[in-house]
């Protein structure tokens, strides 16, 4: 089936499957970005925003984002690199693989949330799962990151 | 020193969070045949028939492989050196299923919708069997797992399949049974530890082609692609020449990515179709059908004087492979090797006990590798025994614990599956660690437990740990550096950075060395056909044994640089020096762009390359003394984690942040294990946590607060006074937790995870048993 729908700020039309899920369309067309980590919306890793929502893009069917709006860490490659610098700074940047999930959900947080507090933020970021770092050093890069951006 | 001891950032850091192709399947060639196995629902069983008929007619299937179909080579997915200390007990595919999610057949198709549907077209004959599922019942049970006469041990480790015995080991110095009787006092204590799942967030990927020379590539997800290498050509039976394995950046392993995976059946496709073939897979499959932390029993008895010195260790373990013996005594002596020497004052010790095989999920490598269990069960009964004695928990371990220039007779004694090597502790900051980890927690305020509101208590309780850097005499590292025209150098490394940031620290190293900015090493790592050797990352080996074959290279490059460099300057080489910039001579210098510029282009032309090889010769233990705070609720058990306290001493730090991180990842890990993470399985071998929402691993808002600082310490044979440090993080979580339960509310349970539960049945029954 066809779907059309904003990726990125841009208008695509896509041929996707019918049981295909968004984060199968979007790696499948070369945005590999998302991850897979579980299929079961629990870890995190394939985090996009749809309609500026951050979702796990496991759990989206991709016929659903027919008409709205995707961004994808591709689309928001100045803030993530600026958040991937906060990371790589305190070291909180293991593997990695969790990290593009990870700045979805920042960047969504930054728009909705204003000055939060470690509370706050470990509640927003809570569907992030990080099996590398314990989280505290990630914890240390994103107050830096929110901090820096002001 | 210049790079060494600065936190950089890591080099791929942004690169990863920008999200460009770096994972095994972000870069697997396309289009690919869809590799999907179809897994066991039985925990034993023989397969009477298969009929792949209706599966191969499937449009856009490309093949179906059976048991009947695959070379028959006993091989071990272990991922060892050579040859493995692991028995070789297994087959591409075998006539029996020994597990739930064990390998019955597999299929390859154009699509995943062709695969999925040739999967449930498969009609299966099962003829089930009586599985083994209590792994104390294991030792000659009525059921025997393995009775395939290919199947043997390569150099004796006990392994008698016939009597379900995967392993067995035993060691003793002196007479513990003497001493037992003499000892004031004695202490005897059970303890029981899980079976934990790594979950690397990264499944496990791997994707298989032939080369336009008909070699066979394999990209894949792994700790040990040189052992990966190797044992795939065992197995697909071709020479290990015609085979190339190329490891990208990994999403995490833990130990769960040194064994094999997917690689044997992904190979085998393209070996018979000719085609591209790709393997992910599901998180359902990395539960069910790769490996876990092997559960362990360890029966273990203390004697000591009145005053706490101890006099005799005696640990007796019985440990669970499940289905298949990867690791099977590896790890278990490293449950002993890597947690007695810590106390090495006593007049006898003794370790020893067997691995045995059930019907569960294989066991296999897993950070702490024996060592967490060990020290849950040893810092424990430390505990209680302080308790029993009415001394200070930390005094005790001050009075008994191993000090700089001291060793143990253990060294010599237990290596990994061979006997070890002697050594002398030659860097030891426990006492150090130990007092800014009570000023951290606030030992002296909190010790042992105070009120923190109705039905609530807080206590601390601690634990000290000790690891290794390296296998001795096994682990073996290579690097070669090439010097590029205008300056810049390659470092080539077999050494596999796994997430932890070693390709980052290897440069550092190699900079360091030259004298040069870490950002002129252009590191590319881990790839059997364009990179020198390496055993893999594992053991905690890489900044000890690759860090010092990278430092070699850069001695022997820097050596080079004078020599070319004097030889263009027309001075003699003892009359140049050269400092990372210009090599300089009486009348004049060269600067290093210059020099590499002209070697390449117009003057003495060459290439200069150098290469750094380097056997682990000893194993320097890191050390780590561990504060836990926890809040107990009396109504309902539950445990809760207010602050980790952990102070390394893991030599100089290469890169601090780096260091530290790993020991919190590592600590978050062994916190996982005490508190929530352990797999369960159903009456008839069924796994009951098949995915992310039955295991647990700690999510944010478990794990509050840690707090690590690394100790000022050098280890004079490490790579610039370096030790490992990737292990040690993870081993004192479930005893300083159990013990800070114990100081909070006098419960002490005996098996982990710490559930909610359990601390609310021991709180209901009074007090500790
Ligand atoms: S893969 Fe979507 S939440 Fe884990
Ligand atoms: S860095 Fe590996 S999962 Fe977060």
């Amino acid at each position: 089936m066809t779907i059309v729908f904003t990726l990125n700020d841009r208008e695509v039309t896509w041929e996707i499957e019918p049981t295909e899920t968004l984060l199968q369309a979007l790696r499948r067309n070369g945005l590999v970005g998302a991850k897979e980590g579980c299929d079961t919306a629990s870890c995190g890793v394939c985090t996009v925003l749809l309609d500026n929502k951050p979702v796990p893009s496991c759990a989206v069917p991709a016929a659903r984002v027919d008409g709205h709006t995707v961004t994808t860490v591709e689309g928001v490659q100045d803030q993530a690199r600026r958040i991937g610098e906060a990371m790589a700074a305190e070291g909180a940047d293991q593997c990695g693989y969790c990290t593009p999930g990870l700045v979805m959900s920042l960047v969504a947080m930054e728009k909705e949330l204003d000055q939060p507090d470690d509370e706050q933020i470990r509640s927003y970021l809570a569907g992030n799962m990080c099996r590398c770092s314990g989280y505290t050093s990630q914890m240390r890069a994103v107050r830096k990151y929110l901090g820096g951006g002001r | 020193m210049n790079e060494v001891g600065k936190s950089l950032p890591k080099i791929d850091g942004v690169g990863l969070a920008l999200g460009r192709p770096a994972y095994t399947d972000d870069l697997a060639p396309r289009p690919a045949l869809v590799v999907r196995a179809l897994r066991s629902p039985h925990a034993f069983a023989r397969l009477k028939s298969i009929d792949t008929a209706a599966a191969e007619a499937i449009d856009g299937v490309a093949c179906v492989l059976t048991w009947r179909d695959v070379p028959r080579v006993a091989v071990t997915r272990a991922g060892q050196g050579h040859p493995e200390p692991s028995p070789r007990d297994r087959f591409i595919l075998d006539e029996y299923v020994r597990h739930v999610g064990d390998e019955v057949a597999v299929v390859a198709a154009d699509s995943e919708a062709a695969a999925v549907a040739a999967l449930a077209a498969l009609v299966v004959d099962y003829e089930v069997l009586e599985p083994v599922l209590d792994f104390e019942q294991a030792e000659d049970h009525a059921t025997v797992l393995h009775s395939e006469p290919e199947i043997h041990e390569n150099f004796p480790i006990g392994f008698e399949p016939t009597r379900n015995i995967a392993s067995a080991y035993a060691m003793h110095v002196g007479d513990v049974d003497k001493v037992v009787q003499d000892a004031e006092v004695v202490l005897r204590r059970t303890y029981y530890t899980q079976a934990q799942q790594h979950v690397a967030l990264e499944p496990m990927v791997c994707a298989t082609w032939l080369d336009l020379h008909g070699r066979l590539n394999v990209l894949t997800s792994t700790q040990t692609p040189w052992h990966v290498r190797r044992i795939m050509a065992r197995a697909l039976e071709m020479p290990v020449g015609e085979i190339r394995v190329n490891k990208p950046r990994i999403g995490g392993g833990f130990g769960g990515k040194q064994m094999i995976h997917g690689e044997l059946l992904c190979g085998l496709v393209t070996r018979r179709t000719g085609k591209a073939a790709r393997m992910v897979y599901s998180r359902r499959e990395v539960f069910a059908a790769t490996n876990t932390r092997h559960p362990m029993r360890m029966d273990i008895t203390l004697a000591a004087d009145r005053g706490g010195h101890l006099r005799a260790i005696d640990m007796q373990a019985l440990s669970d492979t499940g289905a298949y013996g990867e690791h099977a005594l590896t790890v278990f002596m490293v449950a002993g090797a890597k947690t007695l020497p810590l106390y090495n004052k006593v007049e006898a010790v003794r370790f020893g006990g067997k691995t045995v095989y059930t019907n569960r999920v294989p066991g296999g490598a897993f950070r702490g590798y024996g060592a967490i269990q060990g020290n849950y069960a040893l810092e424990s009964a430390l505990a209680e025994l302080a308790h029993e004695l009415d001394l200070d928990p930390v005094e005790l371990r001050r009075m008994n614990m191993i000090a700089e220039g001291e060793t143990s007779p253990i060294f010599a004694i237990m290596g990994e599956g061979t006997e070890g090597v002697a050594m002398t502790i030659d860097s030891c900051k426990l006492p150090a660690c130990i007092d800014r980890g009570m000023e951290l927690i606030g030992w002296g305020e909190k010790y042992p437990r105070r009120e923190a509101g109705p039905e609530k208590v807080r206590g601390v309780g601690m634990a000290l740990a000790m690891q290794g850097s390296g296998i001795p005499g096994i682990d073996m590292a290579a690097a070669t550096l090439k010097l590029n025209d205008f300056g810049s150098f390659n470092l080539l490394i077999g050494a596999t950075d796994l997430g932890t940031g070693s390709d980052t620290i290897l440069a550092q190293i190699a900079a360091e060395t030259l004298s040069v900015s870490t950002d002129l090493i252009k590191v590319y790592s881990s790839d059997t056909d364009r990179t020198p050797f390496d055993t893999g990352a594992y053991a905690s080996s890489t900044t000890y044994v690759s860090g010092h074959a990278v430092r070699t290279a850069a001695q022997k490059m820097r050596a080079a640089l004078l020599t070319e460099g004097a030889a263009m300057l027309g001075c003699a080489e003892k009359d140049a020096v050269f400092d990372g910039a210009e090599v300089r001579g009486p009348d004049g210098a060269i600067s290093l762009e210059d020099l590499s510029t002209r070697l390449l282009y117009s003057q003495n032309q060459k290439q200069l390359c150098t290469t750094g090889s380097h056997l682990c010769e000893k194993s320097p233990p890191p050390y780590l003394a561990a504060f836990a705070e926890v809040e107990v609720d009396l109504g309902t058990g539950k445990v809760d984690l207010i602050d980790f306290v952990a102070v390394v001493d893991c030599g100089q730090a290469i890169n601090p942040n780096l260091a530290r991180v790993q020991v919190e990842g590592g600590l978050a890990q062994g916190i996982g294990m005490a508190l929530t993470e352990e797999v369960r399985y159903g009456k008839r071998g069924t796994l009951l946590t098949g995915d992310m929402m039955t295991y647990r691993i700690p999510a944010r808002q478990d794990i509050p607060r840690l707090t690590v600082e690394l100790a000022a310490s050098h280890e004079p044979s490490g790579p610039f006074g370096a030790k490992s440090v990737g292990e040690i993080g993870i081993d004192t979580p479930p005893a300083a937790i159990a013990n800070a339960v114990f100081n909070a509310v006098g419960v002490r349970v005996r098996d982990l995870p710490l559930t909610a539960e359990k601390v609310l049945m021991a709180l209901r029954e009074g007090r500790a048993k």
